[in-house]
């Protein structure tokens, strides 16, 4: 274990520490004073490694990562976990634009809101299985051209709208799921709203239970509605965009 | 609306056999990939609609028996409403698709390679002779500091005083232009490898993410990430000799890329972690780019996840403001600085874009080149120049305006045995190179093609110390950015001027 | 015709040439006959249209000035460029470069020279702190390029370039060399190519300390001039000998490299050679080409340069110029032609041909003679 202070620290610096920490052996990381550092969890590995963030970690938290925990007792700002491999990233706040793109496999769990473009081009294969779950609401741009993996949309916090628009635009594999019935009329073309059935709700819970407990709220709050799960309705939504000359 | 039941658009080809010469043999049948022949009983019968002259059946045909001509029946001429024009307006009335198509552009633009000439030595300096003299072309791709530090050993010997910043080693300044698994053939890309590898340079993996069978060739090759982020993770990203961010292309600037479901296998829907059978689309920009400061942002994420020891490139196309772009790349931390001239290849692009957008890669290459040194920054960043180099004089004319090194395609392609029939989006390619259809594939033999790469490398290579010989220098740094040794033909002020070149006799 | 500066419409200026410099480590100090004798033994080797010498301990008793040699056209430009100087410069003492009629040089610039320094309170210090050095930099680029008929073509502190259009053994009479004294000189015969001489571009080329006088025509001028743009200089001349020099002030005074450093920049050894070297001493040379690919000089070249401690000879990495050496107690010659150096030293120490791309630098109070592996014929 080790508890760095990261008040004044270039990110270049921090983020040698913790790599040659890892090198080291060591498993758990505290950063204190955190305040907009870069790249925090950028392209290490390790899947018993833990990193405590007390502060605002900066843009690209977790990109690259592959196998570690990083847990952000707060806000963090854009592009968490961009193209991610695996390992999990908790935000106890609200996350910024641009959440899991072009991410590959782990998992992120947000307490609060999200921003413009989640999810964008998230892909999946087999059991690589990217999985983004979001308490709150998120901004537009949602889940564009995503190829694989699962996104959550619970509204935890009870607005009746999403505010976003241009939802899943260019969808071609993949789940999303929603706590709450859409307008569905207002999306995108190339997606079909379903009511999640029970092999659904298997699937889910595990997840749900896992989400509940890093945040330490209660299963309760989050299956008390029913859920809905939004398919591409074609793996080509393109293919006919185009002629060839 | 009812489907009309035919098509204004007539074959662009014939595909004659003589029936004489002909024995039957089926070869033709076997080797087109289009669907071109069948078997009609007692002879070989052409469907000359599918025929896109790509060579491959008169190649394979033994008695010579096949002939593929232009069609003959005329669209009346009109030097305005052009043959292509009309068949694409009707193409697009009969499927309301945007026209795409496969390589470069096919419009007559100027080729302004083809309006420079040479410099070569006369009395008052000597040449050199390339066979008995050593002639360099060794070049080192990265961010090289503005001046050497040194210090003094207890020897009293001078050292560094810091390490060099990361660098490719190149033999020879060529590279393999990105062309990624899934636009090309697995053995397409093995070819390249096996090439890259003997000749001491590298290729570029494209945005389709690393086949297993490529991992051992990682010195030579570069890594890309797009804005389909198609198989990168932290791995990729170290696998390779230097990671390449590839913002646009020269076919097509400013768009993304769309790799159709017909090329979408199982291999490539592994590597690419997208469904079989779907599209693979590149959005047009990164979405977590919107701005320079966000390239910068994504440089370095990339230089962390590679603990600073990869060089970076950023691949962009020419457009207008080129010069003021590459500066921004250049300032935002990129090592190497990849330039894409208009008439550069692709495996698809609309040609509304391939064919209208983009400016030509000598201009841009000046226009770069000259700001960079304004500014005090051209040793900040290697540029690689790119966009149909055709012979090594492309190669040499682009390394006197201005390039570390060129970058080669298409031309790439055409040592495999593409004839430029520009159908790559299909996957139908006769040749197995941008198809994925295993029994095209399988005839492409990597170890051949790749020792042919490796020919027409090495020739080009001593095309180059010969004119290096001729110009009485001994190293390819006296070349690089030396436009004193070269001169316009046929050109206008303008156009001398954004070449910063002078007219010959001047 | 007269002309200070090079108005021909070309790019640059090229010339065959001979050369030679005699050095004294112990700066024992002689007159300009030796230099005029032996550079004279190699009048074949140009065509009069340029010859000309530097001369280093010749101002003793303004060692810490500037000495500025100004040629000018007409007495217009003259006022000019003494404004400039005035606003810019304490100007301790100034006057007429004293020169003599001779049959063979009757048509000259009007000859001056200043000894001065920068002001303290000039008016650039409002926008930059420059040190004198580089300010007397940019003032002799100044007035190179934005003065009409007027042209610095000696910069340095206790030394000074005497230069021409004619043979340099008529030159050598014109400004009557004889009666000027130093520990080190320096010589050139040239042969111009491409434009009829012009009184500005003869050799040697000099700036602050640094004079240069060169042989043979550089391939590799386009690129270094570009790669010279890049850092600021103004290649006004268009001769290679001005852009040797400016890139040995970029190398020595500006990136602090070690002249024997520097020199390697000039005539980097080859690749194969590089890749035989070991650990450190391979890294240094791969990063010196690296980062100094563009400052190689490349195609055949001889030179001598003078500096303020010492002087140093080399010709290119593949050896296209001649170049001889000799020492005969603490003197050192070199020249094109042994018999340059016999001529005014009949019997030296010994005699030697420099290997290619190895520089012999002599420095002042120095015993040895840095020339390693280059003693091939005694």
């Amino acid at each position: 274990m080790i508890t760095i202070d990261a008040s004044g620290m270039h990110y270049k610096e921090l983020n040698q520490l913790i790599r040659e920490g890892i090198e080291k052996g060591i498993k758990k990381f505290f950063l204190e004073n955190v305040n907009g550092q870069y790249y925090i969890g950028d392209g290490i590995k390790g899947d018993d490694v833990v990193i405590n963030v007390n502060g605002v970690p900066g843009n690209d938290l977790g990109a690259f990562m592959d196998g570690p925990t990083l847990i952000i007792n707060g806000n963090a700002q854009d592009n968490i976990g961009n193209t991610m491999n695996a390992g999990k990233i908790l935000i106890k706040g609200d996350a910024g634009d641009v959440v899991g793109y072009g991410m590959r496999g782990g998992k992120i769990y947000i307490l609060g809101n999200a921003g413009y473009r989640v999810g964008i081009h998230m892909k999946g294969y087999n059991e690589q299985m990217p999985i983004i779950i979001i308490g709150g609401k998120v901004g537009s741009f949602f889940a564009e051209y995503m190829a694989g993996g699962i996104i959550v949309l619970l509204g935890l916090n009870d607005s009746d709208e999403f505010d976003s628009e241009y939802f899943a635009s260019g969808m071609h594999g993949g789940t999303i799921y929603l706590r709450k019935k859409i307008d569905f009329s207002k999306y995108s073309k190339e997606v079909e709203l379903y009511e999640a059935d029970e092999k659904d709700m298997d699937f889910l819970k595990k997840y749900l239970v896992d989400y509940a407990d890093s945040f330490n709220i209660a299963l309760e709050g989050i299956t008390d509605k029913p859920f809905y799960k939004i398919m591409p309705s074609s793996a080509r939504p393109y293919a006919h965009l185009y002629t060839s000359a | 609306m009812t489907k009309s039941s035919f098509s204004n658009i007539q074959s662009e080809y014939l595909a004659l056999i003589d029936q004489n010469k002909c024995v039957r043999c089926k070869r033709c049948i076997q080797n087109c990939g289009w669907g071109t022949y069948s078997f009609g009983g007692d002879k070989i019968i052409s469907d000359h609609s599918k025929c896109v002259a790509c060579g491959r059946c008169y190649t394979y045909c033994p008695e010579g028996a096949i002939s593929i001509v232009k069609n003959p029946t005329i669209i009346r001429e009109n030097a305005n409403w052009k043959e292509g024009l009309i068949k694409n307006i009707w193409r697009q009335s009969e499927t309301g698709g945007i026209v795409i198509s496969g390589m470069g552009t096919t419009f007559k633009y100027k080729k302004y390679f083809d309006h420079i000439l040479l410099d070569a030595c006369q009395v008052t300096n000597p040449s050199i002779d390339p066979l008995r003299e050593p002639m360099e072309l060794r070049t080192y791709l990265g961010k090289k500091p503005s001046r050497l530090d040194i210090d003094i050993d207890v020897n009293g010997e001078p050292v560094l005083k810091s390490k060099m910043p990361p660098q490719i080693e190149l033999q020879t300044p060529f590279v393999f232009g990105a062309m990624s698994y899934g636009s090309i053939s697995l053995n397409a890309q093995k070819a390249m490898a096996l090439a890259a590898r003997a000749l001491g340079i590298v290729m570029n993996t494209g945005e389709g993410g690393l086949h297993d069978d490529l991992v051992p060739f990682g010195k030579n090759i570069i890594v890309q990430v797009a804005s389909g982020r198609f198989g990168v993770h932290r791995d990729y990203l170290n696998s390779g000799v230097a990671v390449e961010i590839k913002i646009g292309q020269g076919a097509k600037p400013g768009i993304g890329g769309h790799l159709p479901g017909e090329k979408i296998g199982v291999d490539i829907s592994r590597t690419r972690m997208i469904p079989v059978g779907t599209d693979a689309i590149s959005p047009a920009p990164h979405h977590d780019i919107y701005s320079i400061e966000d390239l910068r942002q994504l440089i370095y994420a990339v230089k962390e996840a590679t603990g600073y020891e990869k060089p970076v490139s950023v691949k962009v196309a020419a457009v207008h403001n080129i010069a003021a772009i590459v500066s921004g790349i250049v300032r935002a931390g990129a090592d190497i600085v990849y330039i894409d001239g208009y008439t550069g290849g692709t495996g698809a692009a609309p040609n509304i874009i391939k064919d209208h957008v983009g400016i030509p890669i000598e201009i841009a290459l000046a226009q770069v080149d000259e700001r960079l040194r304004e500014e005090g920054i051209r040793s900040e960043a290697s540029i690689i120049a790119a966009g149909s180099i055709r012979s090594s004089a492309d190669a040499i004319k682009a390394i006197a305006l201005g390039a570390d090194a060129v970058a080669i395609g298409t031309a790439a392609l055409i040592v495999m045995g593409c004839h430029v029939c520009g159908k790559c989006n299909t996957g139908n390619c006769s040749w197995g190179i941008t198809t994925q259809r295993p029994e095209l594939v399988r005839r492409l033999d990597p170890e051949v093609y790749g020792e042919r790469l490796y020919n027409l490398i090495s020739a080009w290579s001593h095309e180059i110390q010969e004119v290096l010989g001729a110009m009485g220098v001994n190293s390819i740094d006296s070349l690089r950015g030396s436009r004193e040794r070269l001169r316009g033909v046929e050109l206008t002020d303008a156009e001398l001027k954004a070449l910063g070149i002078k007219h010959a006799g001047l | 015709m007269l002309r200070t500066k090079n108005k021909f419409s070309t790019e640059r200026d090229i010339s065959g040439c001979g050369l030679c410099g005699i050095i004294n480590a112990k700066k024992v100090k002689t007159n300009g006959s030796d230099i005029k004798k032996s550079i004279s033994v190699e009048h074949d080797r140009g065509n009069g249209l340029g010859g000309g010498f530097a001369v280093y301990g010749n101002y003793p008793d303004y060692a810490e000035l500037y000495a500025f040699h100004i040629m000018y056209d007409s007495l217009s430009a003259k006022a000019d460029v003494e404004e400039y100087l005035k606003n810019n410069f304490i100007i301790e003492k100034e006057e007429t470069i004293p020169t003599f009629n001779t049959s063979k040089i009757y048509d000259h610039p009007y000859l001056h020279r200043y000894f001065i320094k920068p002001k303290s309170n000039r008016p650039d210090k409002l926008f930059h702190e420059l040190g004198d050095d580089d300010f007397v930099v940019n003032s002799v680029m100044l007035i190179n390029q934005n003065y009409d008929g007027a042209y610095v073509f000696s910069s340095g502190k206790n030394m000074g370039a005497f230069k021409g259009v004619g043979y340099p053994e008529d030159i050598a009479d014109f400004y009557r060399l004889e009666e000027i004294e130093g520990y080190m000189w320096t010589a050139h015969n040239r042969f111009p190519t491409n434009t009829p001489g012009w009184w500005g571009g003869a050799h040697p080329f000099t700036l602050l300390d640094w004079s240069i006088v060169h042989n043979g025509e550089i391939s590799s001028y386009g690129i270094n001039k570009r790669y010279l743009e890049m850092y600021k200089y103004n290649l006004a001349l268009r001769t290679d000998t001005e852009a040797i020099t400016y890139i040995l002030d970029l190398l020595i005074r500006k990136h602090k490299l070690p002249v024997r450093l520097a020199l390697t920049v000039l005539a980097s050894p080859f690749y194969q050679k590089i890749d035989k070297m070991d650990g450190d001493k391979k890294e240094l040379y791969t990063a010196l080409r690296q980062i100094y690919g563009s400052a190689l000089l490349n195609g055949p070249f001889a030179i001598v340069f003078g500096y303020a401690n010492g002087m140093v000879a080399m010709n290119d990495r593949i050896k296209l110029r001649p170049l001889v050496a000799a020492s005969m107690g603490d003197f050192t010659y070199v020249a094109s032609e042994e018999a340059a150096i016999r001529a005014v030293c009949q019997n030296p120490d010994i005699v030697w041909s420099p290997k290619a791309g190895e520089p012999v630098i002599v420095e002042f109070e120095e015993k040895n003679i840095h020339q390693k592996g280059g003693l091939i014929g005694l």
